[in-house]
């Protein structure tokens, strides 16, 4: 299971690097992308380790644990918020929290349907 | 009883999560037939209790700042959520990612311009007329994070970094809460759809949440593009957008 678990960090940690040096690099004080990065990293070693069959279940048990725990992880989370800040930030902070995201949240079904209506994917999907 | 708590206070804030998770699961199950999931009455109990936190102690940091449950700083920090996003990665394939391709990149391009100047146009309403304050608000309008990188760098007030930091972090406690709410006007029920939804909407935390209460399968997809949505938004705001807001006052 350790090893599973290991595994994990270790995509973890040079996705942080990568996402870290991608910041430097663009000379802002940020991570950017460090998560997707491990994903990647984490998806390819996946793949790379189970073609070699030296997967077992035991190491897909150790990232799975961490997977499982992630709803409580985002639920204590969500505890941590400053909510009353927010609260407090007033009508300002409210409208500039929610109008921007709702004119986004319209945009999700114009960029993802374009992508159903390619009729590539049309076909492959008949 | 008090100190033993503080003292062990990663196990207190496992323990403490799990009982709000067994109360939400209750709730779901027996007072709305499973018509809300437990994930979103669980995190919608864990903004309240954040909300009585800062009610009880002043503090920023929600029920952390209670000394018994300081243990949730590190439960419910970036090292454990960012680590067990990564590990969602594991029910996700390329082959879905492949699909959303240039879709989650012009979404990740568009969330971050849309939410900016959304936010500078409201700004202007509301009676801010200096560029610095309107692009602070602006970038807040995108992430509580990229609205005080914006700030400082710009040279805001402190009053409006203030500012831009809690409509960051509002937008990301509507998009918890929401998401599960809009999920089907929007076609949100596939990955492509999601990455897409991380990409425009771009808040790590309030994606990552939305999409658990909506169906946790869509979370890695919905991880990938968000978590480049930040960093791209500390990049463009103080820069690019910023000079183009100039030029246009």
């Amino acid at each position: 299971m350790i090893y599973g678990i290991a595994v994990l960090s270790a995509c973890f940690l040079l996705g942080q690097l990568i996402g870290t040096w991608l910041g430097l690099w663009l000379g802002i004080d940020a991570n950017v992308g460090g998560v997707g990065f491990a994903m990647v990293f984490l998806i390819l070693s996946n793949q790379w380790l189970r073609t070699r069959k030296l997967f077992t279940a035991d190491m897909e048990g150790g990232i799975v644990f961490w997977s499982n725990l992630y709803i409580p992880v985002i639920v204590a989370m969500s505890a941590t918020q400053n909510v009353k800040g927010a609260i407090s930030g007033g009508w300002m902070a409210l409208l500039a929290g929610t109008i921007p995201t709702a004119l986004c949240v319209l945009l999700i079904p114009v960029l993802s349907r374009r992508k159903a209506n390619d009729p590539k994917e049309m076909a492959q999907a008949s | 009883m008090k100190e033993l708590l503080s003292k062990n206070g990663l196990v207190t804030a496992l323990l403490a999560t799990g009982l709000v998770m067994l109360a939400s699961a209750w709730i779901s199950a027996r007072l709305t037939g499973k018509r809300i999931p437990m994930a979103a009455i669980a995190i919608f109990a864990g903004l309240l209790l954040a909300y009585l936190g800062g009610l009880y102690t002043n503090g920023k940091n929600g029920i952390a700042d209670v000394s018994i449950f300081s243990g949730f700083t590190l439960m419910g920090g970036s090292m454990l959520r960012d680590f067990t996003i990564v590990a969602t990665a594991m029910g996700a394939t390329f082959e879905e990612m492949k699909k959303a391709g240039w879709a989650g990149f012009i979404s990740l391009l568009l969330g971050v311009v849309v939410a900016f100047f959304t936010g500078v146009a409201l700004a202007f309403a509301m009676g801010y007329e200096d560029v610095k304050s309107m692009a602070t608000i602006g970038a807040g309008a995108c992430t509580f994070i990229v609205g005080p990188v914006t700030g400082a760098a710009v040279g805001a007030s402190s009053e409006v970094i203030a500012l831009s930091i809690a409509a960051g972090v509002f937008k990301s406690i509507m998009v918890t809460i929401g998401t599960p709410w809009i999920a089907r006007f929007i076609g949100l029920n596939n990955p492509q759809s999601a990455m897409v939804y991380g990409g425009l909407i771009g808040t790590t935390s309030g994606v990552a949440a939305g999409l658990a209460a909506t169906d946790p399968r869509l979370v890695p997809y919905g991880a990938i593009t968000a978590t480049f949505y930040t960093g791209l938004g500390c990049l463009l705001c103080p820069s690019v957008l910023y000079l183009i807001l100039q030029q246009l006052l």
